[in-house]
């Protein structure tokens, strides 16, 4: 069984939101329709979106970190909007995992989003529905792109890769090699609702440089007689002659 | 969460419709075995239920300025296997008919002797039962709708669905009071005695639910939310300015002394004046009783308020800075 999800490595996202942006401008020129914007030049503007790109800090000044957190549809296995979904618009894939909103069905009874713990779903005020990602499902499998392009506009629009896409039931997939080999890991575990989407923690890249190698064995500034403190150590060929 | 005026209506009209109907049918009951004078199946029950049918009527009224959707409703009948909403949408209508025909047989005062006993009433009966199980099923729905959602940690609670029987109740027979007291003042003493009995129990009840929803243990936690395991973080941005349906729908945007003070109103609109006016007009003064419903509805309007304003919804975790 296949389930796509997305897996998110917080220790590359620079906050850019340019897979917000280019996840707004793919979902609101498909098929399905715009994805309404209220007063978007004008004062208080509001809108929907299936992405957003939010900002935390960690830790209290000096020692603090920013972290910025994506946030989307999570495609959780098991899925608690689904089921509470009176119309059935609402649904899960058995083929890929993907849960997805009918249109055409939805009663806009704004239920699931009520029981959805992470605020993933966002009601268009136009076409009077309920809205979230769509893990881009009509561009992962249009045959007519070319193969590389067949991935969420989100995770081609990423500069900095920080947005992988793949199959986590796969073991051999690279999100599934992240998640194993990143410290990938799910976000409120507490509820069960087992997202399938992971994210990879931030990790701190350090290089510990010992003291004799701020000074090169084979010593330059004695070669080139410089002087300086240095200049007297020995070189390289005093120790081979 | 931001309180919808159409869940308030609906929830508060559709209860008093299921309580008035069960007090009719309580009354029936004990009529039934001679512990209260029979009343006349036109002029009592057949108005009684049509008045119960008003209510039901304006909840559903009320439910469909809740829909993006209305004409699409009837889909919400097809995922009763899984969700208690749609299970609330099947029963509603349910109710309605029961209700329906109970008026309707009652009004061509047509009683067969289907048991053979020779008594009045049986048909009426058999449809009261049937009408009761119904009733406390689409309390037990509507409850459910949100007990279920177990991270709405105010709401995901057995007192829930307890309350939304005992308030249901105790307004349909509160407004029963009213009602015998201008159609039927010898049974004004019965009615009025269950009404007091239902909304103290109903008093009980909700103060439990408020002791319980004082203490909760959040499961939550902005740790868990983005999954960072420190003390101390902070929302710095939430990733735009002019506010979503995130910032809109899962907060009442009230003040905490505004929540608290709508309590408080709550607890005297629907508790403490009503008790103290039904035991005054029990002695049958019509108007007073009427007051003690219409002062009872406009309680319960704040509490069902104050019940869906009171639940913190996780999400919220996310939206804390713009
Ligand atoms: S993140 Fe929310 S909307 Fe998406 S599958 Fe999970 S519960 Fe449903
Ligand atoms: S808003 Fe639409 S998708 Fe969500 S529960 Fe209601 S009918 Fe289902």
């Amino acid at each position: 069984m296949t389930q796509l999800a997305l897996v998110i490595d917080l220790n590359v996202c620079v906050g850019c939101h340019a897979c917000v942006t280019s996840c707004k401008e793919w979902n609101t020129s498909g098929q399905a329709g715009p994805m309404f914007d209220d007063n978007p030049y004008g004062q208080d503007p509001t809108g929907t979106f299936f992405n957003r790109v939010q900002t935390y800090e960690i830790g209290e000044f000096p020692n603090t970190e920013t972290v910025h957190f994506p946030k989307s549809c999570l495609h959780c296995e098991d899925a608690p909007c689904v089921p509470v979904c009176p119309t059935g618009a609402s649904f899960k894939r058995t083929e890929d995992g993907i849960v997805l909103v009918d249109y055409d069905k939805c009663i806009g009874c704004k239920y699931c989003s009520w029981a959805c713990p992470y605020g993933a779903r966002e009601f268009d005020e136009q076409q009077k529905v309920m809205k979230k990602c769509t893990l881009c499902v009509d561009r992962i499998y249009d045959q007519s792109l070319p193969p590389a392009e067949r991935r969420p506009a989100c995770v081609m629009s990423c500069p900095t890769s920080a947005r992988l896409f793949g199959d986590v039931h796969d073991p051999d997939s690279e999100v599934s090699i992240a998640i194993r080999e990143r410290g990938g890991y799910q976000l409120m575990p507490e509820w069960g609702t087992k997202p399938a989407n992971h994210y990879l923690p931030r990790r701190k890249t350090r290089k510990v440089i010992h003291e004799d190698e701020l000074v090169r064995s084979d010593n330059p500034l004695r070669k080139e007689e410089i002087e300086s403190e240095h200049s007297r150590a020995p070189t390289l060929d005093d120790w081979l002659m | 969460m931001h309180p919808a005026f159409s869940v308030i209506f609906l929830t508060t009209l559709i209860g008093v419709g299921q309580g008035l109907f069960l007090a009719l049918v309580t009354g029936e009951s004990y009529a039934a075995v001679n512990l209260l004078p029979q009343q006349s199946s036109r002029e009592f029950y057949a108005v009684g239920a049509l008045l119960a049918m008003l209510f039901l009527i304006g909840g559903l009224i009320a439910s469909i300025f809740h829909l993006g959707h209305p004409e699409r409703g009837w889909r919400a009948a097809t995922r009763w296997r899984t969700s208690w909403l749609s299970r609330e949408v099947i029963v509603l209508p349910l109710m309605m008919g029961l209700v329906f025909l109970y008026g309707v047989v009652h009004f061509f005062d047509w009683h067969p002797d289907l048991f053979g006993v020779g008594t009045r009433n049986q048909l009426t009966l058999v449809i009261g039962a049937i009408g009761t199980v119904v009733a406390f099923a689409l309390f037990v729905s509507t409850g459910m709708v949100y007990a279920s959602i177990k991270f709405l940690q105010e709401w995901a609670s057995p007192l829930t669905v307890v309350n939304y029987i005992l308030l249901g109740g105790a307004s349909g027979f509160t407004f029963a009071t009213a009602f015998v007291a201008y159609n039927a003042p010898d049974l004004v003493t019965f009615y009025g005695t269950w009404a007091i009995i239902i909304t103290f129990a109903a008093l009980v009840g909700r103060v439990g639910s408020l002791f319980r929803n004082a203490r909760i243990k959040r499961h939550s936690n902005i740790q868990s939310a983005i999954g960072v395991r420190h003390p101390r973080i902070q929302q710095k941005a939430m990733g735009f300015m002019g506010g979503s349906y995130n910032t809109r729908e899962y907060h009442h945007g009230k003040g905490i002394s505004a929540l608290k003070s709508v309590r408080w109103t709550f607890l005297i609109l629907t508790f403490v004046v009503p008790l103290l006016l039904l035991w005054i007009g029990i002695a049958g003064n019509g108007t007073i009783l009427l007051a003690a419903f219409g002062v009872q509805y406009v309680g319960l309007l704040f509490e069902r308020w104050f019940f869906l304003a009171q639940a913190n919804h996780p999400q919220n975790l996310y939206y804390q800075t713009i």
